[in-house]
């Protein structure tokens, strides 16, 4: 499984860095959608932390639905299927494989993101350091919880539009989560319980999605 | 003859608890001394949320499970799951409605982002995700295993729903019927009603179930005739 997980991990990396798809576009949009953030929060608001941890984990949001979707279209590329399906390969390792190269993918473009949340919405920079442990654990939920979903919502042909409505309840969670974790490290509270429910959220995702996932890939 | 007497019987037995709960809960039961009249929606509310959250909800996890395990595998079960899932996205809606109309007196506002409130919404969400995922596969096969699995994924959140009340600091109250010990916290005939509320609102939901499946057998049959209908036409087509 560790094996197959690997495997389809590297796949994906290497036409992630292929195309430059993850730097050219979905990075700017990353930023972009943090300056319009600041945009609509108007100048007098922008520069006020209390909301940046928000804005943070509501672009990361955006930013993982555009990357699920580009994950399940590698997968739904003519020929993809049928030759995973040859090969045999262990449903369960083909799910941690995706789930892992969107993580990847994820803790890249939260980087820069938090990096622009510092910059243009004035987080501390210090606190945003103690956070991202943290973001780094609710990205790699949301990974794994992305990739059942993308699977789910029927890959690279299933309407684009069922996947952010089957998706953002599940995210909901996280999202709460990472925002009161995040704004914990900004104001020294208890990060604790929020780490907890993080953990529980990656275990529970990852323990169905290797249960299940393969019922996806046969359907 | 029992199994076809207690399907007659469902419909009007449901309908009689029914009454009897608006009357015990209009009529009979006195008014609280804190909450006032406002307290006879509690007798609907509950019951709701119960049906809601655990009895069809419940129901269609549990028909999901079932028809993903091959020895259970059939199309009833899928069919249970769906029906059961479309009430209780009603019965969520219900709740929430309920709520809103006894939080605006009592809290002062229609919604609060409450861990209770907000987990709710967020099931709601997650039947409404259930029903959208249905439409979007015209392969029964697809469409069932796609959405046992989400049931399932959705079930996560019940106990997240149920146990947000201890978890966190809520503006929703905790246990209010029993106490920790099992004790009960509320008396006479207001605890009556409530327990006659619970079992009225169970009944309704087998009672929706049952008109809900009959209806989506009518429609799988529709659907297996009008594809027998256009094969039909396609072949006196080719011999003509």
């Amino acid at each position: 499984m560790i094996r197959t997980a690997l495997l389809v991990a590297g796949k994906d990396l290497r036409i992630e860095r292929r195309s430059r798809v993850l730097l050219w576009q979905v990075l700017p949009f990353g930023v972009m959608a943090l300056v319009l953030s600041g945009l609509a929060l108007g100048p007098h608001h922008a520069g006020n932390s209390s909301a940046g941890p928000g804005l943070f984990y509501l672009v990361m949001l955006l930013v993982t639905l555009l990357m699920i979707n580009r994950s399940q279209v590698i997968e739904g590329s003519s020929g993809t299927r049928t030759s995973i399906a040859t090969l045999g390969l262990d449903p369960a390792g083909v799910f941690l494989g995706k789930a892992l190269a969107l993580a990847i993918e994820l803790w890249l473009t939260g980087i820069v993101v938090l990096a622009g949340a510092v910059l243009l919405l004035h987080t501390g920079l210090l606190g945003s350091a103690e956070a991202l442990p943290s973001v780094l654990v609710i990205l790699a939920a949301l990974a794994a919880a992305g990739t059942l979903y993308g699977a789910l919502s029927g890959g690279g042909q299933g309407p684009a539009t069922l996947l952010p409505v089957l998706s953002f309840p599940a995210f909901a969670p996280l999202l709460i989560a990472g925002e009161r974790s995040y704004s914990d490290a900004l104001h020294g509270g208890a990060l604790w319980p929020w780490w907890v429910i993080s953990l529980v959220a990656l275990v529970a995702y990852l323990a169905i999605g290797i249960l299940l996932y393969g019922v996806l890939e046969d359907s | 003859m029992i199994k076809q007497l207690s399907q007659r019987l469902l419909g009007p037995v449901t309908l009689v608890l029914l009454a009897l709960t608006f009357w015990l809960g209009l009529w009979v039961t006195p008014p609280d001394r804190v909450q006032g009249n406002l307290v006879r929606l509690l007798y609907v509310h509950p019951a709701i949320a119960w049906v809601a959250l655990y009895v069809s909800f419940g129901t269609s996890v549990i028909a999901s499970c079932l028809y993903l395990w091959k020895r259970t595998r059939s199309v009833v079960m899928d069919r249970v799951a769906y029906c059961a899932m479309e009430v209780s996205a009603v019965f969520l809606a219900l709740t929430l409605i309920t709520g809103s109309i006894w939080g605006r007196p009592t809290w002062g506002v229609w919604w609060a982002w409450d861990a209770r409130l907000t987990s709710t919404a967020i099931l709601l969400v997650f039947a409404l995700g259930y029903l959208a995922l249905r439409r979007a596969n015209d392969d029964p096969e697809v469409r069932a295993r796609r959405s046992a699995v989400f049931a399932i994924i959705a079930a996560i959140n019940v106990p997240i729903d149920h146990f947000s009340v201890d978890w966190w600091h809520t503006l929703h109250q905790g246990a209010t019927v029993f106490t920790e010990n099992g004790n009960f916290l509320v008396h006479g005939s207001m605890l009556w009603t409530l327990f006659v509320s619970l079992f009225a609102f169970t009944l309704l939901f087998f009672w929706l179930l049952r008109a809900r499946y009959r209806l989506e057998v009518q429609r799988d049959a529709r659907y297996a005739a009008s594809l027998d209908e256009a094969l039909a036409q396609r072949r006196r087509e080719g011999v003509h």
